[in-house]
């Protein structure tokens, strides 16, 4: 895969001061880094949730920011899907609405049978006419991660949507995501804070630390380099 | 009990919190979530009939409404006619006198509306008409049926905005509030009684259907 983001942005958010210039061509990346490093900052400006001081973003070619000319193109029409750690679902609205909350450019059975899609593709049928409050929390974070996909975006963003969750439901998860995101060509840029989640997962990995890319390459690679220094500053960032 | 007074009256109150709910809405997001530099400017705006002299209001209401400036000329060519001392001239007045009440609620509950819901409703949504019906006004109900009913009872016990722009009009502009200061002015105490008890009644149920709601909520 060629280059789908570029990036090259300065913001300024109390005391983390981010400054970050890379360019991402992996299908799956982590980003790595204490807690604070600004990993969650990056996402993001990525997504469109923040403005940044100065800089340009890229996606697949189209420019989504640029400040000195002063494009911005609104979180929605990024085509980019945004998974959190907690799952923030609509709490009015059951989950089949939810889902197709992000479909309004489709009529109502399209709409619908891509409901009905991604319901599927996490094992999330018989959830259809919940309500948020009574879904548990794994049960959420599917939800969520059905509709971010839902509008078929062009790169999906997990910021730790796994923290908490016991290893086989989280492989439940991952399982069906990861092989809806290849079937599509669709990247995924994943926040983890967890060095062992983040080499052994990723294609690459972007290590991030006092809003800074330290170090970016294949998972091994990094590690090789890095791994004394990665260890140490996951120590005092996870305190 | 005066059937004009009170048909006047509701009908006052029904008028101005239709309109009161087409503007506060919009601006009630915009206070919650704009960031111009002059919204404290518009949010003091808004709240100045809270603490203005209704007597004040009503005066410079009756000042901007006469044919004899530039501003009354054109409200007058508009409507046909003058609006001091007429029914829409008390729909201006009044619609200005309950606003900080039907905006004040909006505003604070739009701010209550996690952050997080608002980022997830733009991450999916660009249509922002659509995130406010969709999403928002259902989650910030109980705020909007507590300006509904701030808006509307507060309308029907107006004096002093009612008196100065309308007068004392039977039929026309006198309400519920100005016909009891009649009755007791002519003596007509159980008149009087009977329209007070209306009043009284009407503004407990109000606040009854507030803090019943509330406590369903469990705020």
């Amino acid at each position: 895969m060629s280059d789908y983001l570029q990036v090259d942005v300065r913001h300024t958010l109390g005391d983390l001061s981010l400054r970050v210039s890379c360019s991402l061509s992996a299908p799956w990346t982590v980003l790595f880094g204490p807690s604070g490093a600004g990993k969650t900052s990056l996402l993001r400006v990525l997504g469109g949730l923040i403005r940044p001081d100065r800089g340009r973003v890229v996606l697949h070619g189209r420019t989504l920011v640029e400040t000195t000319s002063g494009t911005w193109v609104r979180p929605a029409l990024r085509a980019i899907g945004f998974v959190t750690q907690q799952p923030t679902l609509f709490p009015n609205m059951n989950v089949t609405a939810n889902i197709a909350f992000g479909l309004s450019g489709l009529d109502q059975r399209s709409s619908g049978e891509r409901v009905g899609q991604m319901l599927e593709l996490f094992q999330a049928s018989q959830l259809a006419t919940r309500m948020p409050a009574d879904l548990s929390g794994g049960e959420k974070q599917r939800v969520a991660l059905a509709r971010a996909l839902a509008p078929e975006p062009r790169l999906l963003l997990l910021d730790e949507p796994f923290t908490g969750m016991d290893a086989d439901l989280k492989v439940s998860i991952l399982e069906p995501l990861t092989a809806w995101l290849a079937a599509r060509s669709v990247p995924a840029l994943y926040v983890s804070h967890d060095v062992a989640e983040a080499f052994q997962t990723a294609a690459d990995v972007m290590v991030i630390d006092q809003g800074e890319i330290r170090a970016h390459g294949p998972a091994q690679a990094v590690l090789a380099t890095r791994r004394e220094q990665l260890l140490r500053q996951l120590g005092e960032g996870t305190g | 009990m005066d059937q004009q007074a009170i048909f006047l009256t509701f009908r006052l109150a029904t008028l101005t919190t239709l309109i009161l709910l087409a503007i506060s809405i919009p601006l009630g997001y915009w206070l919650a979530y704009g960031q111009a530099r002059w919204k404290p400017l518009v949010e003091a705006t808004v709240a100045l009939p809270l603490v203005l002299p209704p007597t004040v209001l009503g005066f410079y209401l009756l000042v901007l409404l006469s044919p004899r400036n530039a501003a009354g000329r054109a409200v007058s060519t508009i409507f046909g006619h003058p609006l001091a001392f007429s029914f829409a001239g008390l729909v201006v007045g009044s619609v200005i006198f309950s606003l900080p009440f039907a905006v004040q609620p909006m505003t604070s509950g739009f701010r209550s509306v996690d952050r997080e819901i608002m980022e997830a409703a733009e991450l999916l949504s660009s249509d922002r008409g659509r995130i406010l019906l969709r999403v928002l006004l259902p989650l910030v109900r109980p705020s909007l049926l507590t300006a509904v009913v701030l808006a509307f009872t507060h309308t029907v016990g107006e004096f002093g905005v009612v008196l100065m722009i309308g007068g004392n009009i039977p039929g026309v502009t006198q309400t519920l509030s100005i016909s009891i200061y009649d009755q007791v002015q002519d003596f007509a105490y159980v008149q009087a009684n009977h329209t007070s008890l209306l009043l009284l009644g009407l503004s407990f149920l109000a606040l009854l259907i507030i803090y019943g709601r509330r406590g369903r909520a469990g705020v």
